[in-house]
């Protein structure tokens, strides 16, 4: 049985503005699309009656010149190989668990050093600028790579429309931490909530992307739904999932992993095939989904986006500040 | 148990303890190992081989409960071989399929990267074990000395056990399980020689 805790979203709530124009063929459109939508939906649930956690409402989304057009990796893939810890250390757990995460009511809360601050609606962040599809490249620590249909705008926006004052130096995100909704929040050893940060300019980098969705849908929930930080150029732990607070601060902020192992996980953690992990070398990675021997290939620094965001560290060492 | 049941249930124990390689394998073939297949053989390979660890140290224990459980002594030889088997495929999962069979990247790892050390190490001490299994070993070094040498295999399962703490990350306790059972397994063995120990003694006294 689909357990559906979170009332659907009309499609019209979250159509972009240039479509929304155009309004008599998006009518017809989504008249069509509700229908199929629909029909999937019973058909799935006839077909695969054991859940898994996925969202599926359809996202209207338009392109983006950031994307790459590297093969992308199957939605299947990309749903059942999660790290979640807090819906467990297996990588197949989270697509299990995660249909105890509540997506809606959801509010997310600007706090810190900025003039708006308030707790922003889901709905209202999904709609508040026009959802672009992103897909970017994805890769783990763990030396695991994906390419991932993301879809979401600049998060630069949604830091704009929170007005930080000048002494924010650095953002932080908070993500939701409920034992009632997250089964593994308490046999995991880590200080929970699970937070994460950006310097200011890594925040304010057009290709930080403010997640709502993948593959033209909104994210499942071992995704990181409802909404997430996709950071492209840097290790995946460093995108944080399920975010309900965004705090600007001055200093540079406490981040789970750099806090639970200081020798294994540095504040900037930029892709890098030159420095190793303690137990990962990073000069190759495994591509998910790629036949058992032809997996691997080489790394590319900061993940292959090196003429966009190389110049944000130009004068620092990247072996010390990794 | 009767000799020939035994020996028609070692028969079938041993095509068992194949079937986790048979699976394998299948899953190689048909491209079912799941999106990271060389995780997947690398911890399916490690999995067994710990479990065949395990198994091999729990017969002493389990023997000791009761005497219709002498049998129980013919499989171990066996266990012990499959633990090995299973861990030198999970070395090769590591020399091919990580390493491409790059001796340099190899040395560096065993040299700056602690789990692959000690993993390292725990499959050397178990190479003079699998040389030494047969009968005609015993009968070389003598029992009194080949007892000894196979008592590195309390360490072969410590090492094998830390290996596993080190490679998950701070803060995941997935190793809690296997590190309780060897710790039962090896706290079995002290209990039992201070227990029997009390008895010898304590025999001539009351004679």
């Amino acid at each position: 049985m689909l357990v559906r805790t979170d009332k659907p979203i009309p499609s019209s709530e979250i159509t972009p503005e240039s479509a929304y124009l155009n309004r008599r063929k998006f009518l017809a459109g989504a008249a069509a699309l509700g229908a199929t939508a629909a029909t999937a939906r019973v058909i799935g649930q006839l077909v695969e009656p054991a859940t898994h956690a996925l969202a599926n409402i359809k996202l209207q989304i338009i392109k983006s010149p950031y994307s790459t057009s590297e093969a992308q990796t199957s939605l299947q893939n990309i749903t059942h190989y999660n790290n979640f810890y807090e819906f467990g250390t297996d990588k197949t757990d989270p697509a299990r668990t995660a249909v105890s995460l509540k997506i809606r009511p959801w509010t997310v809360t600007s706090e810190g050093l900025c003039k708006n601050q308030k707790a922003w609606d889901i709905d209202t962040l999904l709609k508040y600028r026009p959802q672009e599809e992103r897909v970017y490249r994805f890769r783990c620590v763990e030396g695991w790579s994906m390419v991932i249909p993301w879809a979401g705008y600049s998060l630069s926006e949604f830091i704009k429309a929170c007005d930080p004052l000048p002494s924010a130096k650095y953002v932080q995100f908070l993500s939701l931490a409920d034992p009632k909704q997250m089964p593994y929040l308490h046999s995991v050893h880590m200080n929970w909530p699970y937070s994460e940060g950006l310097r200011m300019d890594e925040a304010m980098h057009p290709l930080t992307l403010l997640t709502f969705g993948l593959y033209g849908q909104t994210l499942p929930n071992q995704d990181g739904a409802p909404v997430r930080v996709i950071v492209p150029w840097k290790y995946g732990f460093k995108s944080g999932k399920s975010i309900v607070k965004i705090r600007f601060v001055a200093q540079e902020p406490p981040t789970a992993w750099d806090t639970q192992a200081p020798n294994e996980y540095g504040f900037y953690s930029n892709v890098n095939p030159n420095v190793d992990h303690p137990r990962w070398s990073q000069k190759t990675e495994r591509v998910i989904g790629a036949p058992l021997f032809h997996q691997t290939k080489a790394t590319q620094i900061f993940n292959g986006y090196g003429d966009q965001v190389a110049h944000l560290y130009s004068g620092m060492d990247l072996k010390k500040y990794y | 148990m009767p000799a020939r049941a035994v020996t028609i249930l070692k028969v079938v124990v041993w095509f068992a303890c194949l079937m986790p390689l048979a699976l394998i394998v299948c899953q190689a073939v048909t491209n079912t190992l799941g999106p990271d297949p060389t995780a997947a053989i690398t911890h399916a390979t490690g999995f067994w081989a710990l479990r065949f660890l395990l198994l091999t140290l729990a017969v002493t224990p389990l023997r000791r409960l009761s005497k219709s459980l002498a049998w129980l002594i013919r499989f171990r030889k066996m266990f012990g071989n499959y633990a090995f088997f299973y861990a030198s495929l999970h070395l090769l999962t590591y020399i091919w399929l990580y390493s491409a069979f790059s001796v340099p990247t190899m040395l560096a790892d065993i040299e700056k990267r602690r789990f692959i050390t000690v993993g390292f190490a725990a499959w050397l001490l178990m190479l003079p074990l699998a040389l030494t299994s047969a009968a005609w070993a015993i009968r070389k070094l003598g029992g009194k000395r080949w007892q000894l040498l196979h008592r590195l295999i309390y360490v072969c399962g410590i090492l094998a056990v830390i290996h596993y703490w080190w490679i998950v990350k701070p803060g995941d306790r997935s190793p809690m399980n296997v590190t309780i059972i060897l710790a039962v397994l090896l706290l079995a063995r002290v209990i039992w020689s201070v227990w029997h120990a009390r008895k010898h003694t304590s025999v001539p006294a009351a004679a």
